[in-house]
Order: structure tokens, then C-alpha cells, then sequence
């Protein structure tokens, strides 16, 4: 290996570990608000690029479908769970926000497919579809449990997973797709090239992370939401909303998939069932950091994507094997840490 | 209105087959301080969390003349109702300042800047340690921060349960003062106290609790007075 190879391998390596910090900071987010360990985290990565390929080929997205399927799911759910705490406004807000807005939706999805009004509204179109089945999938399938035990929330976790695969595979068909990047052009950096979206993907990827950050720290929203993942009675007694909060978080690891999946979609192909692969890639780097720690995850992920992408240098056969061995050492170091500290992480 | 501003009637709360509260019913009069004593595990703090709508519960709660039903805590809060509970659930992995922020949650952020130089000036020791992890306070400092952290969300009604448990004698002070400091504010307040002296001392109107039962009610003075009271709560008597 020489020094070009050596520093093209690393331009991956920081590519794909700017992806898997988003979907790991995602899961660390969801999971300390909610305590779901968000497998299907990587179906809205898929998602995400495959919307785009199909407003790109003049088509309807099924996801525009699936988002008024969810809407009135999660309403009639609603209404028939919650009867006897039912008024009639809250009822109209429902049908209006749940059901109205997401076919409303649909049809202009439909009207305005083949006019192919280009990328940055594929975009948006993409963004505004997918962030609503955050929350809609939090109501329709985690709030009813909210109780419940984690090793629960994690069965309806996996359970959702492969419902969402399925609905993916209907919609999008078993064939990939590649996008058209939105800054098709490279540049030299010393001895390589550099492509254009990868510096996007950085960019982007660093511009969501500081957001995120001044979110969590600056303000009261943001604040609610740490002190839901914190103490979830305490939150609930300083009259924080926390099916509220739990649905935000979910919105927000909605929109950090969809970008995921927009950013990466030009670089590589995507099928129906891509997503689950880089997401899981996300949740090894949560779980090192501990499914705690913001900067942890964001550092391990970094970590995470430069061994995948010097191990399928150096033994491309074994590229997954590699990165998911990862977790052994640091599982067994968390374990031996964990039996010193027993007393001081209650609370 | 009604002149009460929270009504119980017959309340029931079990937890699993256990009944831990039985047939209970109270009132609180606008403006005024009401105290529940009783012996450890009569029922006080499942009484108060049933209000609060933490526990499920069967029986009439009514706050200023509405049923409360079974509408969520956060629900209640949003009314004015706020409990201080017994493990004061503190948001441990945040700041002092971020935990009194988050108190006054329901008002938005506007309310929050005139509610810390409140705060702050009824417990100093809050405002020197405004940046410290809340999980790393004192046993006194987090009692103060619990106090704090209610006021910061202008309740109507304030349940305390036992506000002074730890604390200096002189900071036992500053609370029972703020409590009569809250009555002219026109707040409020459920008070369950160890400190069954104190709390009769500050008290408009007492209730005793025995075995999840109210078995005696009447003026605070009055109960103070009461010879089965002082046997039982204020420790005298009992000595001989
Ligand atoms: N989560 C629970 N599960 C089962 N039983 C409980 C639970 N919490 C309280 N109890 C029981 O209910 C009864 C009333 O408890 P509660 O905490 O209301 O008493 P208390 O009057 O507040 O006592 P103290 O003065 O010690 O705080 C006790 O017998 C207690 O053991
Ligand atoms: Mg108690």
C-alpha cells in the first residue's frame, strides 16, 4: 500500500463514518428518550435515496402512499385506544393532521411526479414524506408500550424492521438505484481526486451534528428532551409532554436517515434493503460510545468507518466480519468497567 | 367556584392486590395550607401521587370544580397542580440552572428569567452551585433545588411531600416560610410532614392518616391540641 491508496481509503473511511455518526447519534437520541433501540433506523436511510430515484424517474414514490396508510393507521388507532379521553377538537386535529394532510400530500406527489421540477425539490418532497413516519411509527407502534420493558421495545423494534422491509420491497422493487449527485464534479487534493459529494457529506453531515448540538443545549425544546431521556417521571412532573418528546426524537431520527440516505445515494447503489446494513454500521458505534454519549458516538463512528474501509483494502471478504468484531473487546471492556462503577451510574 | 380549590372523595389506590389508600376524601380551601400526618407507610405519598396522577386511582378528584378524570400528569400540570415527591426526581445529568429552567417548562422560556432571581433569592447556596451537575448536590442542596424547581412552574396548588426531610434547621426555617409566603400569593398547598409540629404550626387545616384511612380532621390548632394527636405525632406523652 502506498500513500495515495492509503489516503483514498481514509476519504472513505471519513465518508462513511460521517454517515454512521448521524444514524448513531440518531439511535442514541431515540433510544435515551424513548428506550427503543431504533432498528428500522436504516429503512428510511433506504428510503431516503430511493425516494429521490423515484421522483428523479418521473414516478411516484411509494413512501408517498405509505406516509397516508401510517397517517390513518395512527388516527383510527388513536381514536379507538383513547374513546373515553376523546373531544371533539382533538379529534378534527387529528383528522386533519393525520389523515387530510398526508393525502393532500399524495396528490400533489402524484400531480407534479412527471413534471420533474429537479433535485432540490426531490429533495424536499423526500424530506417533508419520510420525517412524518418518524412520529407516526413511534404512535402507531412504541407509545402503546411505553411501559414496557427495553428487551419489549426492542422485540417491536425488530418487528417494525421487517415490516418496513417488506413495505420497502413492494414499493421500490428488489432493483438499485444510483442518484445523481448534486455537485458532480471532483477536485485534486495532493495526489487524489476528491469528489465534490463527498465534501458535501462531510459538510452537511458536521452542519447536522453542530445543529443538533446547540439544540440539546440551547434550547428549552431541546432541554425537555434530555431531561425526558434523564428521569422520565421528573419530566412528566415539570408538565413536560413526554409522548410529545418521544415523538420528536423520533422526527428527528426520521430526518437524520432521509438526509443519510439523500447524501449517500449518488455515491453508491441502494436497494430496498441497503439501509439495514449501514444502520447497524451506526449502532456499533453508539453501542462503543455506550448508547449515551453524543461526541463518543460521532468519534467511534469515525473510527467504525475508517476500519471498513481499510479492511476491505486489506481482506475485503471479511469487511463486515471486521467491524462488527469491533464490539467484542469493547463489550467486554464496557462489561469489566461497568462491575467497578456499579453504585455511582444509579439514579 | 367552588371555594376548595382541590376536592377528594372517596379515593381508592392500591398497588396490586395491596390497598394503600382506602376511601379517602379531602379538601383544600383556596388560599390555604392543608397537612396529612401519619405514621411511616400510612398511605401519604400514594395519596399525594394519585392526586398528582402518577398512580391510577379510583374515586372523584376535583381541581377548582372540574374532574380531573384520568388526564396525564403533564396534563395536570399544565393546570397549576405540581408535586414535590418524595425522591424529589431531579434531572441528575444536568445542571442546576437547566433543571430550574425545565421547571418552569409549561410557561415557556419567558417566564424563566424573573422565576431564577426568585429562586435564587430565596436560596442562595442555589445560585453559587447554578452550574453544577444536580446529581452531584448535597443531600440539603437537592431538597433546595426540588423547592426551586416547583416554584419556577407557578403552581396553584403545591403538593409537598416532606419538604424539610435533611435539611439544616435553618433552612427547615426557610422552607415553612416560604410556604406561608406562598398562602399570600394565594397558592395553595397540600404539606406531609415527619415534623408534625411544624407542619400543624403552619397548617390552616390537618388530616390524620392511619393505614390508608383518614381517621381524624379538623382545624390544624385544634388537632394540635388533640391528646390522641400528641401521643401518636407530636411525641410527647408517648415518653412518659
Ligand atoms: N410501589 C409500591 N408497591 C407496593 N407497595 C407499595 C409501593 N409503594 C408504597 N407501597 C406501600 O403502600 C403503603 C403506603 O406507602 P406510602 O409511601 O404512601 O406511605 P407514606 O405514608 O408516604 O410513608 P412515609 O411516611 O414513610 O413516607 C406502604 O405500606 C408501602 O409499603
Ligand atoms: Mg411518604
Amino acid at each position: 500500500m502506498n500513500a495515495t491508496i492509503a489516503l483514498f481509503l481514509a476519504q472513505d473511511g471519513i465518508i462513511n463514518g460521517a454517515i454512521y455518526a448521524l444514524l448513531g447519534v440518531a439511535l442514541v437520541l431515540v433510544f435515551a428518550v424513548t428506550r427503543v433501540i431504533f432498528v428500522p433506523q436504516g429503512e428510511f436511510v433506504a428510503w431516503g435515496a430511493l425516494t429521490v430515484a423515484a421522483l428523479e424517474a418521473g414516478t411516484v414514490p411509494g413512501t408517498a402512499w405509505l406516509l397516508a396508510v401510517l397517517g390513518l393507521a395512527a388516527a383510527l388507532l388513536e381514536v379507538v385506544r383513547e374513546r373515553h379521553a376523546m373531544s371533539v377538537a382533538k379529534v378534527a386535529v387529528m383528522v386533519v393532521r393525520d389523515v387530510a394532510l398526508p393525502f393532500a400530500l399524495l396528490g400533489l406527489v402524484i400531480w407534479a411526479a412527471p413534471m420533474r421540477l429537479g433535485l432540490a425539490v426531490y429533495v424536499l418532497v423526500t424530506l417533508v414524506l419520510l420525517v412524518p413516519m418518524g412520529p407516526l411509527i413511534y404512535r402507531l407502534a412504541f407509545q402503546p408500550l411505553a411501559d414496557a420493558p427495553v428487551l419489549v421495545l426492542f422485540i417491536a423494534a425488530i418487528g417494525v424492521h421487517f415490516s418496513l422491509l417488506g413495505l420497502g420491497l413492494v414499493f421500490f422493487g428488489a432493483e438499485g438505484f444510483r442518484n445523481t449527485p448534486f455537485l458532480d464534479m471532483s477536485f485534486p487534493l495532493g495526489p487524489m481526486m476528491v469528489k465534490a459529494q463527498s465534501v458535501w457529506i462531510v459538510v452537511v453531515t458536521l452542519l447536522l451534528l453542530a445543529a443538533l448540538y446547540a439544540f440539546f443545549e440551547r434550547t428549552l425544546l431541546g432541554k425537555a428532551l434530555r431531561a425526558t431521556a434523564v428521569n422520565r417521571l421528573g419530566a412528566r412532573l415539570v408538565g413536560i409532554p413526554v409522548r410529545a418528546t418521544g415523538r420528536m426524537a423520533f422526527a428527528l431520527a426520521a430526518a437524520i436517515g432521509a438526509v443519510s440516505g439523500i447524501l449517500i445515494g449518488p455515491l453508491t447503489t441502494i436497494y430496498y434493503d441497503s439501509g439495514f446494513l449501514i444502520g447497524l454500521k451506526g449502532f456499533v458505534a453508539a453501542i462503543i460510545a455506550g448508547l449515551a454519549s453524543y461526541p463518543l458516538t460521532a468519534l467511534a463512528a469515525l473510527l467504525v468507518g475508517m476500519l471498513e474501509s481499510f479492511s476491505a483494502f486489506f481482506a475485503s471478504a471479511f469487511k463486515e466480519v471486521i467491524v462488527f468484531s469491533l464490539l467484542i473487546p469493547v463489550l467486554v471492556w464496557r462489561s469489566f468497567a461497568a462491575g467497578h462503577h456499579d453504585d455511582e451510574e444509579e439514579e | 367556584m367552588s371555594a376548595h380549590i382541590l376536592e377528594v372523595s372517596g379515593l381508592f389506590v392500591s398497588y396490586g392486590r395491596v390497598e394503600a389508600v382506602r376511601g379517602v376524601s379531602l379538601s383544600i380551601p383556596v388560599g390555604g395550607i392543608v397537612t396529612v400526618i401519619g405514621a411511616n407507610g400510612a398511605g401519604k405519598s400514594t395519596l399525594m401521587n394519585a392526586i398528582m396522577g402518577v398512580l391510577p386511582s379510583r374515586g372523584e378528584v376535583l381541581f377548582q370544580g372540574r374532574p380531573l378524570g384520568r388526564s396525564l400528569v403533564e396534563a395536570r400540570v399544565g393546570e397549576g397542580v405540581c408535586l414535590v415527591p418524595e425522591k424529589r426526581e431531579l434531572f441528575a445529568a444536568m445542571t442546576v440552572q437547566d433543571n430550574l429552567q425545565l421547571g418552569a417548562y409549561r410557561l415557556g422560556r419567558s417566564a424563566v428569567a424573573g422565576g431564577m432571581e426568585e429562586v435564587f433569592a430565596r436560596f442562595p447556596r442555589l445560585k453559587e452551585r447554578r452550574g453544577q451537575l444536580a446529581g452531584t448536590l448535597s443531600g440539603g442542596e437537592r431538597q433546595m433545588l426540588a423547592m426551586g424547581r416547583a416554584l419556577m412552574s407557578r403552581p396553584r396548588l403545591l403538593m409537598l411531600d416532606e419538604p424539610s426531610l435533611g435539611l439544616a434547621p435553618l433552612i427547615v426555617r426557610e422552607i415553612f416560610r416560604i410556604v406561608t409566603d406562598l398562602r399570600k400569593d394565594g397558592v395553595s398547598i397540600l404539606l406531609v410532614e415527619q415534623n408534625a409540629r411544624a407542619a400543624l404550626q403552619v397548617a390552616d387545616e390537618a388530616y390524620v392518616m392511619e393505614l390508608g384511612e383518614i381517621t381524624l380532621h379538623g382545624p390544624a390548632s385544634q388537632l394540635a391540641a388533640d391528646s390522641r394527636v400528641i401521643e401518636s405525632y407530636l411525641g410527647l406523652g408517648a415518653r412518659h
